[in-house]
């Protein structure tokens, strides 16, 4: 029997009223504020940033707050916001290798121009929780060195200049962009890559780790990984040329990975890219091993059958909005839905024991 | 970018500083030395996005990265002057201050402007990036070699 029903609004807005109140905790504690959250909890912001694919760290701050630390739901925020936002335009591609580098490391060479510069990481730190911190101790300045402002060449034109390694020659061809028409297979390299650096920093993880343990052989080392700004340039059609509307923080990764050739090309190193919003260097690195694996037709490799390589499902399974959304709404109402299922069990029974006693009468 | 050559450059110039000030800045540096012009709006400030794209690779195809919020505005003064600004971020009072800096650098006034305001937004960019790249050269890895595995 189907039953129309209607309700719940005032446990609704009551539910919201405890969520608001929650969400401050105890009164006794000073309440957190946006720029705290934006100053203090950085790599979150970076997080919701990128996933959330819309720099801006105010509201990534603001959307952390909002969503109690809950980071997924604080993306959902901010790509909520973000449909709300008139489109002015795309930049012209943000020029990596004139970044203000705060990091810049390669696992492939020693000595390189520009150096090795380990940048504020966690890398080499113990991972002994530091109780100073839960003391509110203040920090000394770091220290500084005389600083040269070159550009820092970017690894991979070393190796091109023997000719080792595959190139990534510049066009202006418009890219597909996944905010504005759905995903299709077969999805190339562009439309992977945006999809990338928006997609679940676990899931993009996971998948990466994968390929490293051997679905998909892709052994990877980390040709650079570089953090730091970059202007954003745009061309403003209004003006009839091009300016500096900003600038951003990325994290950029390139790995290196040894191809043995195929009919067309010779053995080379073969490369993987990442890119991300923010100081974001284990998504940047995840992005990249799985944006070489997903590669392998390109480059004429065998399909193993491996997740990593499969586009539909790294590209259809790595959004955790998507993801979030259809996994969460099955603990919205299903009542009608449920009710056609416990009709047809109770049918199912009734027609076994009808069956038993049938068989036992016979 | 400060291809003398190019005719636009000093805009491009001034427009990208503007874009990347610290929040608040242009008009505290504005307003200290000058009174705001009349002006009329051509088109009010208005928060967007922008598509920030990337390249495959650092060098090859273009790819849609995410995109990033920008404010614009643009606006004429009493004398005629149009400015624009497309500044980073989602402050309508940051963006009318940067559209009336470009106005107000194509009067008469520019000489007083560049040295009262772009001149100090100029060396604080200078500065908070000369600090960060010290920091980072503070970091660089000096190698040294502990023993020849030669004998």
């Amino acid at each position: 029997m189907y039953v129309a029903v209607k309700g719940g609004e005032r446990a609704i807005e009551n539910a919201h009223a405890w969520l608001a109140e929650e969400r401050r905790g105890d009164l006794s504690i000073d309440s957190l504020t946006v720029p705290q959250i934006r100053e203090q909890l950085s790599l979150a912001v970076n997080r919701v940033m990128a996933e959330g694919s819309l720099f801006d760290p105010d509201l990534a701050a603001l959307a952390i707050k909002q969503a109690r630390g809950d980071l997924i739901e604080a993306i959902f925020l901010i790509r909520a916001y973000r449909t709300t936002l008139p489109r002015f335009g795309s930049s012209a591609p943000i020029e990596t290798g004139k970044m203000a580098c705060d990091r810049r490391i390669s696992a492939t060479f020693k000595d390189l121009p520009g150096g090795q510069v380990l940048g504020p990481t966690f890398d080499y730190t113990h991972r002994l929780l530091d109780f100073k911190l839960a003391a509110d101790g203040e920090v000394p300045e770091g220290p500084t060195a005389p600083a040269t402002g070159a550009d820092v060449p970017h690894v991979t034109e070393f190796l091109n200049q023997e000719g080792l390694i595959e190139d990534a020659l510049p066009d202006d061809t418009t890219p597909r962009d996944l905010t504005r028409e759905p995903l299709e297979l077969p999805a190339d390299r562009s439309v992977r890559l945006q999809a990338l650096a928006r997609a679940d920093e676990g899931f993009t993880l996971s998948m990466a780790y994968s390929t490293q343990r051997g679905y998909a052989r892709n052994h990877a080392f980390v040709g650079e990984l570089r953090i730091g700004t970059v202007p954003v340039e745009m061309e403003i059609p209004e003006l009839g040329f091009s300016i500096e509307i900003g600038e951003i923080a990325v994290t950029e990764c390139e790995t290196v990975n040894q191809f043995k050739g195929s009919k067309t090309e010779p053995p080379q190193f073969t490369r993987g890219y990442g890119l991300v919003f923010g100081q974001t260097e284990r998504k940047a690195i995840s992005m990249a091993l799985v944006d070489r694996a997903l590669r392998w037709e390109e480059l004429g490799e065998d399909f193993e059958g491996a997740p990593a390589q499969d586009a539909e499902f790294v590209l259809y399974h790595a959004d955790n909005i998507q993801a979030t959304g259809f996994l969460e709404h099955i603990k919205l109402p299903h009542y009608v839905d449920f009710q056609s299922e416990l009709e047809l069990v109770r049918k199912l029974r009734r027609e076994a024991t009808a069956r038993t006693q049938q068989e036992a009468a016979e | 970018m400060n291809d003398m050559s190019d005719p636009v450059a000093p805009r491009k110039s001034w427009m990208g500083l503007l874009a990347k000030a610290k929040p608040g800045s242009v008009s505290t540096y504005l307003d200290a030395r000058f009174k705001r012009p009349d002006f009329a709006w051509l088109r009010p400030p208005e928060i967007g996005s922008v598509m920030v794209q990337g390249r495959t690779g650092g060098t090859g195809s273009p790819f849609n990265l995410g995109e990033m919020t920008v404010t614009r505005c643009t606006l004429k003064l009493a004398t005629g002057e149009v400015g624009f600004a497309y500044i980073q971020g989602r402050s309508k009072p940051c963006a009318e201050a940067a559209a009336l800096v470009d106005a107000m650098m194509q009067t008469e006034m520019a000489e007083d402007i560049r040295t009262h305001v772009l001149a100090p937004l100029q060396a604080d960019a200078a500065a908070a990036k000369k600090i960060r790249a010290e920091k980072a050269a503070a970091t660089k890895v000096d190698f040294f070699t502990m023993v020849r595995g030669e004998d």
